[in-house]
């Protein structure tokens, strides 16, 4: 470690320290009390993002010590990445403000935990050693549960916090015994010597049971069958904001360290694995599409419709060629921006400590607030893949990777799965719109008008005009895809 | 600018026009909004077919070409460009438009300002469709459309309209999203190949336009030709509808507002027929020669089965709805015959129904806003109260049933000489489903307007008023146009329909140069003679 590498960390340094401060502001006593946490959140987030774009200029002159290099990569896909990680976090911020102004609980400890779970989840992106994974994705995992639960006295929030951390630590000790299995075998834990050290390993029987276990540990954290039971209780009792969180950011922090882990590590074995995960990827779409259509609660809803999506982005993996991992990418941008906004709307409906849980609560939505009911039409039409919004330009990505890999049948069940999936988003839209009569609640505060527009214009923008997101993504995606070697046709 | 842009985006900018400047949910202003829109639209179509050239063949044969790129990364263009059978149907298209507005003046009582923003948005969606040269721009139109169309049976629909809303969503975007998987095939194909199933690519550049898979679909394999043509099949199948994906149309139909019927009826069912000139047959030979048989049973079986399904209905907009299911069998037998003469009837069938359908649609939504029921049963001797709206119901009536000087009559006949020329036993099974169509018909006809008039709820029954009266005239002028000089559409189709043929079967007219020279006159004769 020298003092070059702190430039490599400077963004994740500047989130940390920022986010202690802010632990700290309450004890400060009365000078703390006329900061405004928000602003101050948003402002830390703001230096480091800044921080991260200096960086990834800075650091093509600065030579790395090799320690770090093996640990840490600041690459075009981790930047891509943070950089989302970042925005999605700002909108929770904003979503979250007047949502905690209503509870009697610190905005400070929730922010500072934010930062924290920010933190881990910029280390997740940016490690190529399962080490560094493994502990970004602790400090995510750590953060998450406390948030869950963070409405203390609520027994809904304490039993989702429970529920979340018991299986949480339970996967996470999977993920772990994994690990040692597959370092035992190829003796590092630098996804490169791993693929290294694969290619000259025809089979061996404890390696396959470590790429289960981490394989599994890892479906745990997207929440995809048979491992995401936990899924619809926790985004029922966590607090709104936080399970927006939990299936947008932390979703896709997941998918990232996915992406990487097989596409770096473990791309040699990929006939030992891929129809284990297409099964995987089979069943998420099958029965989290069919079982979202059976709720009235539109948290549990949403709670299974990401497990589908984790189905959807399963394809990516399994597919194991260029345009499945630019898929990856696309579709982390297009999910998180459809569903923050769908959460800002749900956030908007009577905000008490649980805000629009039921799909009647959005009865007539279209009269009081038209606009909004029909950003909420666009989030969802993107959800379902409906063109010109950019959920079709991720659905085409991976499906299109799907057919290319030669997987036609898992291809098929993801189409008609995605029209299964617009039964139950047409829903909400026929309570908005079509069912007369009864007025919904709301209160529309400025900050969710601006998560909603921003996540509007995207999601608008992105599937009009998705020529420079497209090429971004290729950018990002190809330095992976390089270590990954992959041969234009998924390495047969 | 390109005027194929200018007729797609006029509804376009006329929805956003009501959406910011007409600031009432229920005005006068809107109406006319809109119809201003419609008309303009119509104009600049109007625009096209007399710029059309007929004679254009090879890659003149595409004409109003504007090629932007759009998504290069993925060697997506915005390619639009139309050729004669397009251009009819955009013709239909803003043609219906109007009708479709002005029809709603009075049926739409509340929520008037969405009401006509989704028309027009439905209706660049259609045009859209129609113009897209490139299969990634015709796929979000073809898409597009489905939004609308769901929230205009959704809202101001009948009783089950929510049910008929999702049932006519998901249908349709099951078909199409099976249908995205063999467009990705075939840009698979073109590109690098499939490596996993050993299908060899052609390693051309990424590209999804069509008039390039219309050159290079007879490499296609002829197993791999077979799957993608499933996937495009299932997509359009259900649109047309083809027995049996045709379950969605009625409750569709019945519940949808009357504007809502005439373009399903007079518009989208003609994205499946047209997707399949455009798509099916020119890019898949193979598969196309090889599913001939099935593809015609089903037709035959829909034409006969929509006509004895049609015989018992109460209720007249089904009774309507099912002949549609009828007629669009006509159109896919033709279609299938592979010859000039079928697919020549064929296209122009398309048109007829929108027009004869449409029209039927309207009188029954006409009479429908005076009584507030459907039911054959609650009408009788309507002749006495309402004669001149007995009158154009009755043209409306024998151009669907084709009487002969009306379109339906041009269509049908073509048709059936196509299928005959192909075999005699598919013509005659649809020379029967012309009987049983002049049987509902006509029956039809006696039960709602002869006999006495004995309800007394239709006792005060006021005829048609002026703005009905215009909108009849003009779907009843075309009828006799179409009828009587048919020969200036089938000009118009002429190069897209031999070019076609030859697609299919590259030997066609070598075989046969005695029969059918290229643009002859053969169809203008046979009419002249029958008439």
């Amino acid at each position: 470690m020298t003092w070059n590498d702190m430039v490599y960390l400077l963004p994740e340094i500047i989130l940390t320290v920022g986010a202690c401060v802010m632990l700290l502001v309450p004890v400060m006593g009365a000078r703390g009390a006329r900061l405004s946490a928000k602003w101050m959140m948003i402002a830390v987030l703001a230096i480091t993002a800044g921080s991260l774009i200096v960086c990834s200029h800075a650091v093509e002159t600065i030579d790395q010590s090799r320690q770090l290099q093996a640990m840490f990569a600041l690459d075009p896909f981790s930047i891509f990445f943070k950089l989302l990680f970042i925005a999605a976090i700002a909108m929770l911020v904003m979503m979250s403000d007047d949502f905690l102004k209503e509870s009697r609980y610190s905005p400070w400890e929730y922010y500072s935990l934010l930062g924290f779970a920010l933190c881990g989840m910029m280390f997740m992106a940016s490690g190529v050693h399962l080490i560094t994974i493994y502990i970004g994705l602790e400090l995510l995992s750590l953060s998450s549960y406390i948030l869950a639960g963070f409405y203390k006295s609520e027994l809904k929030s304490t039993e989702a916090a429970m529920k979340y951390f018991i299986l949480g630590a339970v996967s996470s000790a999977i993920l772990l015994y994994g690990i040692s299995l597959i370092y035992g075998v190829c003796g590092s834990l630098n996804l490169l010597d791993i693929a290294a050290a694969m290619s000259t390993i025809v089979t061996n029987d404890a390696l396959m049971l470590g790429i289960m276990l981490l394989g599994a540990g890892l479906c745990f954290k997207i929440a995809a069958v048979p491992f995401h039971v936990w899924t619809p209780d926790v985004y029922e009792g966590a607090p709104t904001p936080i399970a927006a969180f939990l299936s947008t950011g932390s979703k896709a922090a997941a998918f990232a360290i996915f992406a990487r882990i097989f596409y770096v590590g473990l791309h040699d074995f990929h006939l030992e694995w891929n129809y284990v995960l297409a099964t995987i990827s089979a069943l998420s779409m099958i029965l989290g599409n069919f079982a979202a259509i059976t709720q009235d609660n539109v948290k549990r809803m949403l709670g299974y419709s990401s497990i589908a999506h984790a189905g959807y982005v399963l394809l990516g993996i399994i597919s194991l060629n260029t345009l499945g991992l630019r898929g990856i990418l696309v579709y982390s941008i297009v999910y998180i921006f459809a569903n923050l906004g769908i959460w800002s709307t749900v956030l908007m409906l009577r905000r008490h400590q649980y805000a629009g849980e039921r799909v009647d609560d959005f009865e007539g939505l279209s009269r009081r607030a038209p606009l909004w009911a029909f950003a909420m039409v666009i989030f969802l039409l993107s959800l379902g893949g409906i063109p010109p919004t950019a959920g079709f330009i991720g659905k085409y990505f991976l499906f299109a990777a799907a057919v290319q890999a030669g997987f036609g049948w898992l291809a098929v069940i993801a189409v008609l799965m995605s029209a299964v999936s617009m039964f139950y988003y047409l829903r909400l839209v026929v309570a908005m719109y079509l069912r007369e009569g009864v007025e919904a609640e709301f209160a529309i505060t400025p900050a969710l008008k601006i998560v909603a527009g921003i996540c509007l214009i995207v999601t608008l923008a992105l599937g009009i005009l998705p020529g420079r997101m497209i090429d971004k993504v290729i950018k990002a995606s190809d330095h992976v895809a390089a270590r990954a070697a992959l041969t234009p046709y998924a390495g047969r | 600018m390109g005027i194929l842009n200018i007729v797609t985006y006029i509804p376009l900018i006329g929805a956003i026009v009501i959406l910011f400047f007409v600031r009432k949910e229920n005005s006068v202003a809107i109406r006319y909004t809109a119809t201003f829109f419609a008309v303009i639209d119509f104009v600049a179509s109007l625009y096209l077919w007399f710029n059309f050239d007929p004679k254009g063949s090879g890659a003149a044969m595409w004409q109003f070409r504007y090629v932007r790129e759009w998504i290069p990364s993925l060697g997506v263009r915005y390619e639009f460009g139309i050729d004669g059978i397009a251009l009819l149907l955009i013709l239909l298209t803003t043609f219906m438009g109007i009708i479709a507005v002005v029809s709603s003046y009075a049926a739409i009582d509340h929520r008037q300002k969405e009401y006509y923003i989704l028309l027009l948005l439905l209706q660049t969606g259609m045009i859209g469709t129609f113009c897209a040269l490139d299969f990634f721009l015709f796929y979000v139109f073809w898409e597009i459309m489905l939004v609308p169309m769901y929230f205009i049976i959704g809202i101001w629909g009948g009783p089950r309209k929510l049910y008929a809303a999702i049932k006519f969503f998901l249908y349709t975007l099951t078909g199409s999203v099976v249908m995205l998987l063999s467009i990705v095939a075939l840009y698979f194909f073109n590109d690098g190949g499939i490596p996993f199933l050993n299908i060899k690519g052609l390693g051309n550049a990424a590209s999804f336009s069509m008039l390039q898979y219309h050159e290079i679909g007879h490499l296609i394999p002829p197993t791999l030709q077979f799957w993608i043509f499933l996937g495009f099949f299932l997509g359009f199948a259900i649109k047309v509808p083809m027995f049996p994906f045709h379950t969605w149309l009625p409750d569709a139909h019945v519940e949808a507002p009357t504007a809502g019927s005439i373009i399903l009826a007079a518009v989208l069912l003609k994205m499946g027929t047209y997707g399949f000139v455009r798509i099916a047959l020119p890019i898949l030979p193979d598969a196309t020669k090889q599913l001939i048989v099935p593809i015609v049973v089903l037709s035959i079986i829909g034409i006969i089965y929509g006509a004895l399904v049609s015989l018992v209905q109460k209720d007249m907009k089904k009774l309507v709805a099912y002949s549609s299911v009828s007629h669009l069998g006509f159109v896919m037998l033709g279609m299938f015959a592979l010859n000039p003469m079928g697919l020549k009837g064929s296209v122009l069938q398309m048109i007829n129904h929108g027009i004869s359908t449409g029209a039927l649609f309207l009188l029954v939504g006409i009479i429908y806003e005076r009584r507030h029921t459907r039911m054959i049963a609650d009408y009788g001797g309507l002749a006495k109260q309402m004669p001149v709206y007995a009158t154009l119901f009755l043209i409306a009536a024998l151009s669907s049933m084709g009487l002969p000087a009306l379109n339906g009559f041009i269509g049908e006949f073509t048709i059936l000489l196509g299928a005959a020329n192909r075999s005699i036993v598919w013509a005659s099974f649809a020379s029967a489903g012309i009987v049983l169509g002049a049987a509902y018909l006509l029956w039809l006809y006696q039960r709602v307007f002869w006999g006495p008039l004995d309800n007394p709820a239709n006792k005060n029954l006021p005829d048609v008023n002026r703005r009905e009266l215009g909108m009849l005239l003009a779907l009843v002028f075309l009828m006799v146009w179409i009828g009587i000089k048919p020969a200036v559409f089938f000009d118009v189709i002429e190069e897209p329909v031999n070019y076609i043929v030859r697609k299919v079967d590259p030997t066609y007219f070598d075989k046969q140069p005695l029969t059918y020279p290229p643009a002859a006159p053969v169809v203008a004769s046979a009419v002249e003679t029958t008439r």
